[in-house]
């Protein structure tokens, strides 16, 4: 599903260059429940965010569905999002103004959905995730547990096949984080491929397969039949 | 859920910027629209005034060259009297009033005077209405506003500062100051002129010209008594200055080209340098609203992206392209510009209305054509003034919404 081929990523700074990517070599294939971890600057939100067409790669090649990604235009690359990718972040990123329902309905909006399929979907989607009492609600009425819980059904919105997680479960205390989980693992069985970044071992632990990042390259790969760059 | 929504609701999720923001345009909108109707007013009520300043053209026959503009009518040359008609009866646009004389000289007490015969308005003017057509059958005023305070209609003294006067019967006499204090005569007198008497029914204010050593009466009777037939000696026209500039010389010169026909430069110079002057200040209030206003939307509205970075780079993630990104905040601008426009109208002039006469001096009226104006103005202030925002944000890098990269 995912391909990175010979993938680098630099920044420039006053005080010189920063690589956050050297020569990654990568295939992910579809259904898989990947983690990435790695210590702060190694270069796992880089992976994630390159893997989302967000951020495009100083050389080399990034594929979706043998597609290159970055060989489309921005507006192409965000229309290619919204039909196939979803992403979760630490910080949940809900609109602030908008209540628990609107936020789910928002990737459908940006996908031109119906108004009435918005709301049947929205609705089912949050008391999927046990938030049927709190459509009503906006993010600041809400737990932090609750609020990761209405990212999560914002982010099946639109079906994606792929799941980008930044750190899901970094603001969450245990019992919470471990819901998560249970969800990702869920979406997992619904046949969807997911790429997790994760500081949280446990998290880790859940994935069936783990990339360990370092300066830049991928230094362990759990799964033996892949490269290791 | 859509983009209508998105806008209201983070309109009203951020209510005092709003209000600031809303606040700003609507002053602006209303400071420009109190000033613009006060100044609309206030330059007619200027025009008018300009407009009394005296005739701006003459009508003379070809040979006279213009000495002095308060003696052109004193010289032995002669225009045929049917030129007035022609004038009347044509539909040239901008002749506010017109004088025909004629100038005999006459001797009293041994001394010489001349005597000016005038045409008051009341006859020519019945003409053309009697014909149903021509210049006086079109409001005069230049579109001007009567402020209050000119002289009554039916005063004889207003022609020295009109040169025409509205009626005066066939024996009937208005002396000069300087003629009246020489031969002694006040109003009510009288006096013999041409071997016919005459009554002296106003004596004419100090003006400082040859006006103050003349003797005016009717044109016709003046013609009868000198025996010089239907002619004049110059046909004075009170034009107004806009249409001077449009080419209305140009038109009774072609109306009547047996007759030269003379711009009085000084007049119009400083009519159309007023008139000038009044447009150019009100483009000045304009240019500064324009600038503070369009600042302060600007300023809000990068501040605006700047505190919605997170927000503009999650929808990004999840697939909203620019199209998306940048009606989200020009809609916010056009509605605010909308409602500031609107309301910026109705408080502007209220404000005209109520304040504009005690600092102008002018009566003030509401002008519903500016309501369009405003809203355009402001709509088109917040547009401007949000599109660079807007488009920075639309190109805004949707990195932003991760912790770390």
């Amino acid at each position: 599903m995912l391909q990175l081929e010979n993938v680098t990523k630099s920044y420039r700074h006053r005080r010189g260059q920063v690589t956050a990517l050297d020569g990654a070599d990568l295939t992910i294939d579809s259904g898989e429940f990947i983690s990435l971890v790695g210590p702060s600057g190694s270069g796992k939100s880089t992976l994630l965010v390159m893997l989302g067409g967000m951020l495009s790669p100083t050389s080399g090649h990034v594929l979706l569905d043998g597609q290159s990604i970055y060989d489309l235009g921005a507006n192409e690359r965000a229309r290619l999002r919204k039909a196939k990718i979803g992403f979760v972040f630490q910080t949940f990123n809900l609109i602030p103004y908008l209540t628990a329902q609107e936020n789910v309905q928002v990737p459908m909006c940006l996908n031109g959905v119906g108004a009435e399929e918005q709301t049947e979907r929205a609705v089912a989607l949050l008391e999927r995730m046990g938030l049927g009492d709190r459509l009503d609600h906006k993010p600041t009425e809400l737990s932090v547990g609750q609020q990761q819980r209405v990212a999560l059904a914002r982010t099946l919105a639109n079906d994606p096949a792929l799941i980008l997680a930044d750190e899901p479960t970094g603001n969450l205390d245990p019992e919470t984080a471990e819901q998560i989980i249970r969800f990702f693992e869920q979406f997992h069985a619904e046949g969807r491929t997911i790429v997790m970044v994760t500081h949280d071992p446990r998290a880790a632990a859940r994935a069936k397969r783990t990339l360990r990042l370092a300066n830049g390259h991928i230094v362990h790969d759990e799964s033996p039949s892949r490269v290791v760059a | 859920m859509n983009l209508r929504t998105l806008v209201w609701r983070e309109l009203f999720e951020r209510k005092s910027q709003m209000v600031t923001v809303f606040v700003g345009i609507l002053l602006g909108i209303t400071t420009v629209v109190a000033i613009k109707t006060i100044t609309h007013y206030s330059e007619k009520a200027v025009a008018r005034e300009l407009d009394t300043l005296g005739a701006n053209v003459l009508v003379l026959p070809k040979s006279v060259s213009l000495q002095d503009y308060y003696a052109a009518d004193m010289h032995e040359q002669y225009i045929p009297e049917e030129y007035v008609l022609r004038l009347t009866m044509s539909n040239l646009h901008g002749v506010d009033n017109l004088s025909p004389k004629l100038c005999v000289p006459v001797e009293l007490d041994g001394r010489r005077y001349t005597l000016t015969g005038i045409l008051p308005k009341s006859e020519f003017s019945a003409k053309a209405a009697w014909a149903g057509a021509g210049i006086f059958t079109r409001p005069i005023g230049c579109g001007a506003i009567d402020v209050g305070d000119s002289p009554e209609h039916d005063d004889k003294r207003s022609l020295v500062r009109n040169r025409v006067i509205e009626t005066l019967e066939r024996h009937e006499t208005l002396i000069g100051a300087d003629a009246a204090q020489a031969l002694g005569l006040a109003d009510g007198d009288s006096v013999e002129l041409l071997g016919q008497p005459f009554s002296v029914v106003a004596v004419l204010p100090t003006t400082g010209t040859v006006d103050d050593s003349r003797i005016f009466a009717h044109l016709h009777t003046v013609q009868e008594l000198s025996e010089h037939g239907q002619v004049v000696n110059c046909i004075e026209i009170v034009g107004c200055c806009k249409e001077i500039s449009a080419g209305l010389v140009d038109k009774i010169d072609d109306l009547l080209p047996e007759a030269k026909v003379v711009t009085v430069a000084q007049v119009v110079a400083t009519q159309a340098k007023i008139n000038q002057l009044m447009e150019r200040l009100s483009l000045i209030f304009l240019a500064i609203i324009v600038v503070v206003g369009g600042a302060g939307i600007a300023n809000y509205m990068y501040a605006n992206v700047s505190q919605r970075r997170r927000e503009i780079g999650t929808l990004m993630a999840l697939g909203a392209e620019s199209s998306f990104i940048l009606p989200l905040f020009l809609s916010k601008a056009c509605l605010l510009g909308a409602f500031g426009g609107v309301a910026g109208f109705g408080i502007g002039t209220i404000l005209a209305v109520t304040v504009g006469p005690k600092l102008a001096g002018v009566p003030v009226f509401p002008m519903p054509t500016l309501a369009l104006w405003a809203v355009v103005l402001s709509v088109g202030i917040a547009l401007a003034s949000s599109y660079f925002p807007a488009r920075s944000a639309a190109r805004l890098d949707p990195c932003a919404t991760f912790q770390e990269v």
